[in-house]
């Protein structure tokens, strides 16, 4: 039994391993795609043919698509990321900050979004079909159903524009004290928080009445459970292993929304970097990001995969 | 929408039970789609024209929905909008789906190693975040119009690939496909004429949620400034344009999204209130 539930999760792990390499591969020549030759580009129209052959050398965009492929992968395990080709600097050293400063926001939104759209998930369930209920139902399809950058925009008239409360904008260099932290991330916290607690919610939502339609909280109702105790004591325990997977899932929509959030409040985070790198068409650093982001992702997915193995006793 | 009125089995009445929130939804796609079609016509003043001699104007009677960064008319620069936010998603959606729903099928009936490659390697593309691989596309092969429309429709295609596969493969296992195997039916015949039927319904939902994930994107990337380029606006790069006049609280800036969230919003509730008949997963 517990070797047969650990050679599942290998299995999973191997999977999200060999995804991850086909992700690469997808990354890889996507970027190869490029029409035009990058030493051309670098050097400008007016180079000379020498110029660009010279470069071209130096750069080794003369191997074979595979062998630059092998090198670079050695090149991430290694921690070489290869340099950016619009500032030369070693990618290593663009990405540190930046990586610390988008995790710092999507730790932040996760440390909100998830207690408030786990409460908010299951009240809607135990009061399925009421007013409540139909609320926060056509609250979350509503913001579900919207840009982001329409809530980030929305967010900006209400609190910086007419209530004057916030800053439309980021700048993390200036924080003194919490008051001045506070008001920094109110902004972009606030409306990830928006677009991952919807999705959290319905999720959460759908997981526990599910668990609600079965015999057993019928049983529970029977014989007379108020129904916060129906919920709470019967069905949420059953219930948690697919709201785990619920908020692992939901908590990868981060990663769609921080592209956005950082680009429209200016915050200098590594989605904000990648945008910059595809205007300037710097193509090892949006590879790294891209691989960046890609891991984040399946390490969610695969999170919650490994979770709905483990909680559900019929798939062990 | 689906009406057969061919009255087979017990005859089926032609049309559904009405849904106030459905048909009101319904009415607001149809009308977006007569904008999108007829936009050349209806458009009060030209996209290009500089109508107004203050830009981020505000509404007025000559200007329904003020002005631009420019001072050019935002309505009709919304209503030209349509076109390129509707027929660039539509065109993507539709190739995402047919593609998707006919490996998904082929794939479901032909089994073996050929499902397990195709789905291995679907279901990769699939665990890349979807802005992030439009971001990674557009950085590639540029931001013209015909690319958007492939690069979304790869996208997409893995997602509508997984959800006609897992149909399928029940439609699979029914005696009539039996049959239809034993009759010595070739893989086309099977995929087109016993698959397709009993899985339509969903798979036309599916569709009109794929709709709404490739609009949000679309409109996302050309916010961005990586969709939609000048001199042609869909509605995510007219939020881009005028994203200056926010302080101002320019109508210039709130009505594109509006136009973006009353459509992605209509398909949903259409959608949701679709008859249970339409919707279901499990073919009857």
């Amino acid at each position: 039994m517990r070797r047969q539930i650990s050679s599942l999760v290998m299995r999973r792990l191997l999977i999200a391993l060999i995804t991850l390499l086909i992700v690469s591969i997808a990354v890889f020549s996507a970027t190869a795609l490029l029409p035009g030759d990058t030493a051309t580009i670098l050097l400008g129209q007016s180079a000379t043919p020498e110029a660009v052959e010279g470069l071209r050398k130096a750069m080794h965009l003369n191997d074979p698509a595979i062998i630059r492929f092998l090198k670079w992968i050695a090149g991430i395990f290694q921690g070489d990321f290869g340099t950016s080709y619009a500032n030369n600097v070693p990618i290593a050293n663009l990405i540190h900050g930046r990586l610390a400063n988008t995790m710092k926001l999507a730790g932040l939104t996760a440390a909100i979004a998830v207690p408030f759209a786990l409460t908010l998930g299951i009240t809607a369930a135990m009061w399925r079909g009421t007013l409540y209920d139909r609320i926060v139902t056509v609250a979350t399809i509503g913001i579900i159903s919207v840009p982001e950058f329409m809530i980030a925009t929305l967010a900006v008239l209400l609190f910086a524009v007419y209530l004057r409360w916030l800053p439309a904008l980021s700048f993390t260099n200036e924080i003194k004290s919490f008051y001045d932290l506070m008001r920094t991330y109110a902004m972009p916290v606030m409306t990830l928080t928006f677009g991952v607690s919807a999705q959290m919610i319905r999720m959460t939502r759908a997981a526990v009445v599910e668990t609600l339609n079965t015999p057993y909280v019928e049983m529970a109702l029977l014989k007379g459970a108020s129904r916060p105790r129906m919920v709470l004591r019967h069905a949420l325990p059953n219930a948690l292993g697919p709201i785990v997977n619920a908020v692992a899932l939901s908590l990868s929509y981060l990663l769609g929304g921080v592209i956005i959030v950082e680009t429209i409040f200016n915050y200098p985070g590594i989605a904000k970097l990648m945008v910059d790198a595809v205007s300037t068409r710097d193509l090892p650093l949006i590879q790294t990001c891209a691989m960046i982001f890609c891991l984040g992702y399946l390490a969610l997915i695969t999170a919650a995969d490994i979770v709905a193995v483990l909680s559900n006793p019929r798939l062990r | 929408m689906t009406t057969s009125t061919s009255s087979g089995r017990r005859g089926i009445r032609l049309g559904y039970r009405a849904n106030p929130v459905g048909i009101s939804a319904l009415g607001v796609i149809f009308l977006w789609v007569v904008v999108a079609l007829f936009a050349p016509h209806m458009i009060p003043h030209s996209v290009g024209e500089i109508v107004d001699t203050d830009y981020f104007g505000p509404v007025s009677r000559d200007l329904w929905l003020g002005s631009d960064y420019l001072g050019r008319d935002i309505f009709s620069r919304i209503l030209m909008g349509a076109r390129y936010t509707l027929g660039i998603s539509l065109a993507a959606v539709s190739i995402a789906c047919f593609s998707g729903v006919a490996l998904g099928m082929t794939a479901a009936v032909a089994g073996g190693w050929l499902d397990t490659m195709l789905s291995r390697f679907l279901d990769a593309l699939n665990s890349i975040p979807s802005k992030l691989f439009g971001l990674v596309v557009v950085a590639a092969v540029g931001s013209s119009i015909p690319a958007l429309i492939a690069t979304l429709s790869v996208i997409y295609t893995p997602g509508a690939y997984r959800f006609a596969r897992a149909l399928a493969v029940n439609v699979n296992t029914m005696d009539f496909m039996v049959v239809a195997r034993i009759r010595g039916e070739k893989l086309p015949y099977l995929i087109a004429s016993e698959i397709l039927p009993n899985i339509l319904g969903p798979v036309l939902a599916d569709l009109g949620l794929r709709f709404v994930f490739v609009v949000l994107l679309l409109s996302g990337l050309s916010f961005l400034g990586l969709g939609v380029q000048p001199p042609y606006a869909d509605w995510g790069a007219l939020v881009r344009e005028n994203i200056g006049g926010l302080p101002f609280a320019a109508p210039a800036v709130l009505f594109p999204s509006l136009a973006i969230a009353s459509l992605t919003i209509s398909v949903n509730l259409l959608i949701d209130n679709l008859p249970r008949r339409i919707r279901d997963r499990s073919p009857e």
